[in-house]
């Protein structure tokens, strides 16, 4: 049987367009709100992925931190993260949720716990920033037993030898960085080396579905729209930051967001 | 069961996936450092074996460091205290003021090897950070310091330094705005600039290429202190103690290294936070679970989810929630002991070696005197205690006078 992450890449590719693919983080800015803001932006969005937040991230910017710190300290725990992930899929079961976070979390909480948790809640995806190959190695081939996707990260600064190894032992998804940087950095690389790289990949094996994220905004998405999809993170984070500075409901204004960010890559 | 090796460097005992014991360390890191870390990790196993390079190493040591530093007996507080024979490795002879040096030089000198002409660490006491920016500027690399700003506040005299040294610091006001805080951000940066820029770790801790050439540089103490007590005593004195505070651990691994595969007793002193406070930065000595800061696996304070914890000391040195991997291993193997001491014994430990002796230990090394302190008196006066005095008290004066009402040193 298909994945839900492989049968939304096929269904973009029947309409001839990127996958759109969202970040946002699970209890920014309440618990509520993050799931009504899942629920209003998968109208738009292919995949969703959700953001787990941990206080020391070492590879995230100034948005997604502010954005986790946000949650933490409306005390989001990992049973309220799989609550918003069920919540949200007893509405829409059929849409792609990944979850991102860092290896610490899942450490603590038992890995094949986590994974039970991750079953039961109806997650479809994991990316873990600070688990990489070969390291993720075993964590992978658990998740794929569970018929959990966990997508591995290939980086400009990845090797061409191994990347041919990380593809190989890659599932449904692999994400590429797109420059050298944490998230919500600006995006200093062309768009044309970024999808140069990209096809490098791709030339490894095309049947993978490859996106790319990091810089990515209502401003840069149409340069890379033939990638098979898309990330948008920083952005979105920026946003629910910026309406809350001003008083307005986050919700509204990333489902308006996101639907922009969608007509940019019709 | 988990087991040192003799014959072996203690750095090196580690398996394939760089854990120590099986569990220790590793590389958790995100994908965009595999290469550098790589690197880096390649460019250091060669330079380790290369004969021109470590008479460079030497070289430095000697004429700009002031290598070997002094090996001395406190008279007076042995006297005071009773019992053990309490002697001094007085570290903060070592240009700079601090062991922090060892680790700057050979990463400078690294970073040259490597082409680089930026060079990034962290810093929470200020030493490393003051160290990084002086062997930056004898290399001429351009150096940025990574700070908390709380550490800005408390540690004055090494931000001026730093400045003059031409070094810019970057303020760090996420978090606890302390060490914690400033490696991580001094990791991003090196995530978004790690094809033009060197990155050093302050302590024993990160990435596991960073532990060792960490531990490898500070070692030079006991490489010194091997020669200072054969001159001393003719001979390593049996169940000697080595005491030494440990923060990241940088400080006690140096001072312990040479010494792995003797009969000497290795004492740690983590920070134990203000007498009446829950928070300390103790991790070995409290309890703390297993878990991931800064890309290695550690003992570290944290939470049930995971979170790493707040931690509360009166030695910005101290300050930090996790350990080097190489101390969870000496910890597992039982092969050293580590205790806590509280801010206010680690005060009194500074009053008392600073009134009666020549020396005058910052509050890092304070926790080490006051251990020493206790431990003393419950020994012959056949034992020998050395304490690790690693750093001056001229960077805590204000902290001191505060506390105190006045600074002695
Ligand atoms: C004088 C001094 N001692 C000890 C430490 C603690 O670090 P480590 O345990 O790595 O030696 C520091 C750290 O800044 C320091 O400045």
């Amino acid at each position: 049987m298909k994945s839900k992450i492989s049968l939304a890449f096929k269904n973009c590719k029947k309409e001839n367009r990127t996958a759109l693919i969202t970040y946002t983080v699970a209890g920014d800015n309440t618990k509520n709100n993050s799931l009504k803001i899942l629920k209003a932006i998968s109208k738009h969005a292919d995949i969703l992925e959700l953001g787990f937040p941990h206080n020391t991230p070492i590879a995230d910017g100034g948005q997604i931190q502010e954005s986790s710190y946000r949650a933490l300290k409306n005390g989001i725990k990992l049973e309220d993260v799989f609550q918003i992930v069920k919540r949200f899929k007893n509405i829409q079961p059929n849409k792609p949720l990944i979850l991102m976070g860092y290896f610490n979390l899942i450490y603590q909480h038992g890995e094949d716990n986590f994974l039970k948790n991750c079953k039961k809640s109806g997650v479809d995806g994991l990316i873990i920033v600070d688990l990489p190959w070969p390291e993720n190695k075993k964590f992978a081939r658990k998740c794929k037993k569970k018929s959990i996707n966990f997508i591995q990260l290939i980086s400009p600064t990845t090797s061409h030898n191994r990347m041919k190894k990380i593809v190989r032992d890659s599932h449904d998804m692999i994400y590429y960085i797109s420059m050298l940087s944490t998230t919500g950095g600006k995006l200093k690389v062309s768009p044309r080396k970024i999808l140069k790289n990209y096809n490098k990949i791709k030339k490894i094996n095309s049947k993978k579905n490859l996106v790319i994220g990091f810089g990515i905004t209502n401003k840069t998405i149409n340069s890379l729209k033939s990638a098979n999809g898309l990330v948008v993170g920083s952005m979105l984070c920026k946003t629910i930051s910026n309406s809350l500075k001003k008083g307005q409901n986050p919700v509204t204004k990333l489902d308006k967001v996101v639907y922009n960010l969608k007509n940019k890559i019709l | 069961m988990m087991q040192i090796k003799k014959g072996i460097p203690f750095i090196d005992q580690h398996n394939k996936e760089y854990l120590y014991g099986g569990k220790f360390g590793g590389n958790f890191i995100p994908e965009t450092l595999k290469k550098p870390i790589d690197d880096l990790t390649k460019l250091f196993s060669k330079l380790r074996k290369n004969k021109n390079f470590l008479k460079e190493r030497d070289y430095y040591f000697k004429n700009y460091i002031g290598s070997p530093t002094p090996f001395i007996k406190l008279e007076n507080l042995t006297k005071h205290v009773g019992g053990a024979q309490i002697y001094a490795k007085v570290v903060s002879e070592a240009n700079g003021g601090a062991h922090k040096i060892y680790n700057a030089t050979v990463h400078c000198l690294i970073a040259k090897k490597a082409g680089k002409k930026f060079i990034v660490g962290d810093t929470g006491a200020g030493y490393a950070g003051k160290m990084l920016s002086m062997a930056a500027k004898k290399f001429n690399l351009k150096c940025k310091i990574f700070m908390g700003a709380k550490d800005i506040k408390r540690q004055r005299p090494n931000v001026e330094a730093m400045k003059k040294n031409g070094a810019v610091i970057v303020p760090v006001k996420t978090g606890s705005q302390t060490l914690v805080d400033a490696v991580s951000e001094c990791m991003r940066y090196w995530v978004s600039n790690c094809d033009t820029t060197h990155m050093c770790v302050g302590s024993t801790v990160g990435p596991n290429i960073f532990v060792k050439i960490c531990a490898w540089s500070t070692s030079q103490i006991s490489r010194e202190l091997i020669v200072q007590l054969k001159e001393e005593f003719g001979k390593i004195p049996k169940k000697i103690k080595l005491i030494n505070c440990v923060g990241g651990g940088s400080s006690a691994m140096g001072f312990w290294n040479e010494f792995i595969d003797t009969d000497a007793e290795f004492y740690g002193v983590e920070a134990g936070g203000p007498k009446k406070s829950k928070l300390h930065a103790a991790p070995l000595s409290n309890g703390s679970k297993i878990g991931i800061l800064h890309g290695a696996a550690q003992y570290v304070v944290q939470d049930k989810e995971g979170q790493i914890g707040s931690t509360e000391s009166i030695s910005a040195g101290l300050d930090y929630p996790g350990i080097s991997p190489l101390h969870c291993f000496l910890k597992d193997t039982k092969r050293a002991i580590y205790t806590s001491v509280n801010d206010e014994e680690a005060l009194n430990a500074y009053r008392l070696v600073s009134k009666l002796e020549n020396i005058s230990p910052s509050l890092e090394p304070s926790h080490a005197f006051a251990e020493a302190i206790k431990f003393a008196p419950k020994l012959k006066r056949s034992d020998v205690i050395v304490v690790n005095s690693c750093g001056d008290s001229l960077k805590d004066k204000d902290i001191i006078k505060s506390r105190l009402g006045y600074y002695i040193r």
